[in-house]
């Protein structure tokens, strides 16, 4: 398992596109300087969006040819700032700003079993891990949940290649995913403490998991995952932030986080992953009006439920359910650093 | 015979890049402990080597994922490792398994973790693609934990390239100039050697017939029969396996008493169990052994084997190190071969074929 968080930057050309799934685009990328991408990696690239550079992160789904063909597997988001149209625009030829493959996500050695968990488009950075466990000889489960067939990227292939190693679980098909009984049913094997759960998909699928497997006192460690930072209790909806201390207000579109919205208004604050994991961009919160969609993993359950503070990078106010109706949209008041 | 897929890189580089894809040695087990980790670079790869509360050897990358504070400066408290500076910990996986000043651990904190397999008294650690780290690949060295060989060894520190020293112990004839006081002899130089290889491994044969013992063999003769003098049969045969392997088949018998035709019970044999670990390009760990079939149960033979040994490793310490230094003195030299250096370049060759399989080119970076 190799750790690279070593970032740098190329180009990388586009040699294949297809469908992969319903709003599931395959991008084939041919980097000018090729590095084998293990299992758990992914790169960034470099987008412009409406002339501002923005990065965004794709799991390597798969490296051939000792990383000389990267291939990704990219969901249209729904209300998307751009990242996955212009990539869902990417014909052949094209030609992109990308880093070399970033570990954030590896796969371990050594554990009794592994259990797999991939919540809709999170399959993307698990489907490598899969070959890699099959080729080991390990002992493995692959589960699969979606919101319908249709969506589901890479299930055929991936129940050919792993056969009844594979769960699928369809909402639309009523057959969901129970959490408690997969989570209890590691627990209750001879294996509970040297199984390790590698997981990615919805932060609510996520939470529901990360929850039961503290209740089963499974070692903490032993739960890997990834966020892909752009998902949360409610959809993303417009509001505002207020900062008394500078006798300001900040409204945030619901198409912007809380975090660029304030930089873009001047506002500094301080932030080093931008994807909920670090905490480094924790602020205070003095009031709330609605309710905080956190969607970070930094934060505690209990530290969230207090609402006492939140990562900008993230975490959204809401109406939540009671305020649908209302006209006023959200808000929260910070105390900033 | 193996049909060529792509040709052979020509000249000898003088600087040989190493292969990833293998198990290296890191350490005799006995320096592992759960006590305190050890520090050690291994194909240029830092580490820190430890114990868990199993008694499972670890190898862990020795940075941590937080400010990249060497590991192996820290604690061990059971079946975890502590950094030294702010003290996060990580298990035997490399998964950090607490953040002190936090409620939650941030799922991206990690340090690398590579396998490990404990066999013939030594722990090989594997810095390659942990997916083809298959523990049958680790080269065979069973002489060093059967119960039918007594013996010890150290560990060399040696200032040079890894592929000097396999040179050094694939060809013999270097004994009668370096090692004139101990085991060299005229007839080193004289006899006819045969050179066979197969896709991992090169071995090469020597056999010197109806000689005189040099002292280190008349002193073993004597250890097994007492008073011997006169005529032997002596042979040396040298067995190597990729990477960095290499067990020498040793002895002699009274001459004349068919050792060549494979009845040794006239005679004394021994085992020097070599492999060479790339520390970087210039510099390697050199784990050495000599194992004995006979009078295993004599620590006065032991030691006195080790330290004889001891002496004559300590003489291509010294001649390999002022080979490096003047490989780097003189960059502009090439090497050349003569007909001894046959093994060796059987050697690189299988070398050569594990670095492109790995995409990696033969010489490795400059300075
Ligand atoms: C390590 C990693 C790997 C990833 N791998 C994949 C992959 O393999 N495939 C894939 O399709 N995607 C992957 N992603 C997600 C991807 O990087 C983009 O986030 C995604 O494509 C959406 O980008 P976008 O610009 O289209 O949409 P965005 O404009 O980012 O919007 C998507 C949705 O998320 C909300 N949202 C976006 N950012 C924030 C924020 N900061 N705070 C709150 N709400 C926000 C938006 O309101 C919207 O509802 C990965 C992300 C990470 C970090
Ligand atoms: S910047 Fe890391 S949690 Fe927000
Ligand atoms: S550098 Fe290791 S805890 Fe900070
Ligand atoms: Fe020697």
């Amino acid at each position: 398992m190799a750790v690279n968080t070593q970032t740098w930057w190329q180009q990388g050309r586009v040699v294949e596109t297809s469908d992969l799934a319903e709003g599931v685009r395959r991008i084939v990328l041919a980097p000018d300087r090729p590095v084998h991408a293990v299992p758990g990696t992914h790169v960034d690239l470099r987008l412009d969006l409406d002339g501002h550079s923005r990065k965004r992160s794709y799991s390597v789904v798969r490296s051939d040819d000792g990383g000389r063909r990267l291939t990704l597997g990219v969901q249209l988001a729904p209300s998307s700032r751009g990242g996955s149209r212009h990539m869902h625009g990417l014909e052949p030829g094209d030609v992109v700003e990308m880093t070399g493959p970033v570990q954030s996500f590896p796969l371990g050695v050594g554990a009794d079993r592994y259990v797999l968990v991939a919540g809709g488009i999170g399959v993307t950075a698990l489907v490598a891990m899969a070959d890699a466990l099959r080729r080991r000889g390990a002992d493995y489960t692959l589960v699969l949940a979606g919101r319908s067939r249709r969506v589901m990227a890479y299930l055929d292939e991936l129940v050919e290649a792993h056969g009844d190693r594979v769960r699928v679980f369809v909402d639309d098909e009523d057959v969901r995913l129970d959490v408690g009984e997969l989570v209890g049913e590691i627990a209750g094997s001879p294996a509970a403490a040297r199984t390790e759960m590698y997981m990615c998909g919805p932060i609510r699928l996520m939470d529901a998991i990360r929850r039961a497997w503290a209740a089963h006192e499974l070692p903490e460690p032993n739960l890997r995952f990834e966020t892909f930072g752009s998902s949360g209790a409610w959809a993303a909806e417009d509001f505002v932030v207020h900062l008394p201390q500078l006798g300001r207000s900040v409204h945030v579109g619901k198409d912007t986080s809380m975090l660029d919205a304030l930089e873009d208004a001047g506002v500094e604050v301080m932030w080093d992953c931008r994807k909920g994991e670090c905490g480094i961009c924790q602020v205070k919160v003095l009031d709330v009006n609605g309710r905080i969609d956190h969607r970070d993993v930094f934060l505690s359950q209990q530290q969230k439920e207090t609402y006492a503070s939140l990562c900008l990078c993230v975490a959204r106010a809401a109406r939540g359910e009671s305020g649908s109706g209302s006209a006023d949209p959200a808000a929260v008041t910070l105390h900033l650093p | 015979m193996t049909i060529l897929e792509s040709p052979p890189v020509t000249a000898a580089s003088k600087i040989f890049n190493f292969p990833r894809n293998a198990w290296y040695v890191a350490a005799w087990d006995h320096e592992v402990t759960a006590k305190q980790p050890l520090a050690r670079t291994i194909a240029g790869r830092p580490l820190a080597l430890w114990r868990n509360g199993d008694g499972r050897a670890v190898a862990l990358a020795d940075a941590c994922w937080h400010r990249l504070a060497p590991l192996s400066k820290g604690k061990v408290l059971g079946d975890e490792i502590q950094c030294p500076y702010h003290g996060l910990r990580y298990n035997s996986a490399g998964r950090c398994t607490s953040m002190p000043a936090q409620e939650t651990i941030n799922p991206s904190a990690t340090v690398p973790s590579y396998p490990v397999v404990e066999r013939y008294r030594y722990v090989w650690v594997w810095v390659g693609d942990p997916d083809l780290a298959d523990p049958s690949t680790v080269p065979d060295m069973h002489q060093m934990d059967s119960s039918d060989w007594a013996g010890d060894g150290e560990t060399i520190y040696a200032p040079c390239n890894y592929q000097l020293i396999l040179d050094n112990l694939m060809d013999l004839t270097h004994e009668e100039f370096v090692h004139s006081s101990s085991i060299g002899q005229d007839e080193l130089s004289e006899a006819e050697f045969e050179v066979s290889h197969s896709e991992r491994g090169v071995t090469v044969t020597r056999w010197m017939r109806d000689i005189d013992a040099p002292p280190f063999w008349l002193k073993n003769m004597r250890d097994k029969f007492p008073g011997f003098s006169g005529k032997v049969d002596r042979w040396q045969i040298i067995h190597f396996e990729a990477p960095s392997t290499i067990c020498i088949d040793v002895g002699v018998a009274k001459a004349g008493t068919g050792a060549p035709e494979g009845d040794r019970s006239q005679g004394v044999n021994g085992y020097v169990m070599n492999t060479i670990t790339p520390e970087t390009a210039r510099t390697s760990h050199y784990f050495w052994a000599f194992m004995r079939n006979y009078r295993l149960e004599s620590q006065t033979i032991t030691t006195q084997l080790r330290q004889g040994v001891h002496g004559v490793f300590g003489e291509d310490e010294d001649m390999l190190a002022a080979q490096q230094r003047a490989i780097d003195a003189n960059p502009d030299h090439e090497f050349y071969s003569l007909n001894i250096d046959a093994g060796g370049m059987w050697v690189r060759r299988i070398l050569d074929r594990m670095l492109q399989a790995e995409g990696l080119p033969s010489a490795a970076a400059a300075k």
